[in-house]
């Protein structure tokens, strides 16, 4: 069964319209890039793959259900901006996980918390933003959701978070669930993903694995995307 | 080793590419178990599907093998190791070969340069 599946999926805001006609479907142990600039629509389809947002027109399922109670429990979502409280410190953060979500594994977030030498009574606002991000992507990497929805997960954060970010993407990996990454930061994420979707303009260009990429173009992921994204 | 990719050719091959040498040179030992498809994965920064990738295709040219439980290891066939060293170093010297021709040089010339930048290399213990 997909992970994710979309059919004309559309969104408008008022007169804008931010997702135009989605269609795609993401398989179980993939992880996805969803690619484009700034206002092409990622987040728009991230927000109503969780259910944050309604759709317009148009259908989308996670793991074969229909938005509801049941398909938001599958879903881990790490959102753009912070969005836990910074008064918190990071023994609260993993109370507040395990009260909301039953699939949430306190001793692996303990783990990864304890390799980063982040001390459970650390307050979120005395962290550096890069060590924000870690938590909170430890804190989504935690759940054992069948569909991770990670938006910018490397946004704003230096090279060596960056890595860290990614390397816990990996080693989360399950194949039995699949891991979506929007990013307009191609080259840092490009070979941690299986396959990329280019948005543009509320619309799917195309999704493609990124090793058919480099073997029909000769070209990068991050080529590419400079290439159909040329201002 | 640090793993190392250019932009233009797909990570599944430069892994086996990377692999291959790490054989070949002896960083691998014949019959060595091979860390899980996640940690290399890990280990290399990539995606772990396309690390699984790698290690089917070199399964199926009989680089290494897999016990169902125990692990996948590199192959003890010393003959197999050794005729890979071989390929791999063919391939070398043919792309050198045509860049040196390319530059004008002919065989023999060709063959006294490296006799005598050899020297110099072994004696700079490079």
């Amino acid at each position: 069964m997909n992970i994710l599946e979309c059919k004309g999926l559309t969104k408008r805001f008022g007169a804008k319209t931010a997702l135009d006609g989605v269609s795609l479907t993401i398989e179980p142990g993939r992880i996805v890039g969803l690619l484009g600039p700034n206002g092409s629509g990622k987040t728009t389809l991230i927000k109503l793959a969780n259910g944050l947002l309604v759709p317009t027109a148009g259908q989308l399922w996670v793991n074969g259900r229909a938005p509801g109670k049941e398909s938001h429990a599958m879903v881990s979502y790490l959102p753009e901006r912070t969005s836990l409280p910074l008064w918190m410190t990071v023994k609260q953060l993993q109370d507040f996980y395990e009260d909301f979500y039953t699939d949430f594994q306190r001793e692996r977030s303990s783990e990864m918390l304890d390799r980063l030498e982040i001390s459970p009574k650390q307050r979120m606002k005395q962290m550096s933003k890069g060590t924000r991000e870690k938590v909170q992507l430890i804190l989504a990497m935690s759940r054992q959701a069948k569909l991770y929805l990670l938006d910018e997960p490397i946004g704003g954060v230096d090279p060596a978070a960056r890595d860290y970010i990614l390397d816990t993407i990996i080693r989360n990996y399950n194949p039995e669930a699949a891991v979506v990454i929007s990013t307009h930061l191609i080259a840092d994420v490009e070979k941690v993903l299986d396959e990329v979707i280019f948005i543009d303009r509320g619309q799917i260009l195309f999704q493609s694995a990124v090793d058919t990429i480099r073997e029909e173009k000769g070209m990068s992921v991050d080529a590419l995307f400079r290439e159909v994204y040329k201002c | 080793m640090a793993w190392q990719f250019r932009n233009d050719i797909p990570i599944y091959t430069q892994l086996i590419a990377q692999i291959q040498q790490k054989i070949v040179s002896g960083a691998l030992l014949p019959g060595e178990r091979l860390p899980s498809v996640r940690d290399l994965a890990a280990e290399a920064g990539v995606n772990p599907n396309t690390m699984q990738r790698a290690m089917m295709e070199m399964e199926r040219e009989g680089l290494v093998f897999s016990q169902r439980t125990a692990g996948r290891f590199v192959t003890e066939d010393a003959a197999r190791i050794k005729d890979l060293r071989e390929t791999l170093a063919r391939d070398q010297v043919k792309e050198f070969l045509e860049s040196m021709y390319l530059l004008g040089f002919r065989q023999e010339e060709i063959v006294s340069f490296v006799e005598k930048e050899g020297e110099h290399h072994e004696h700079s213990g490079v």
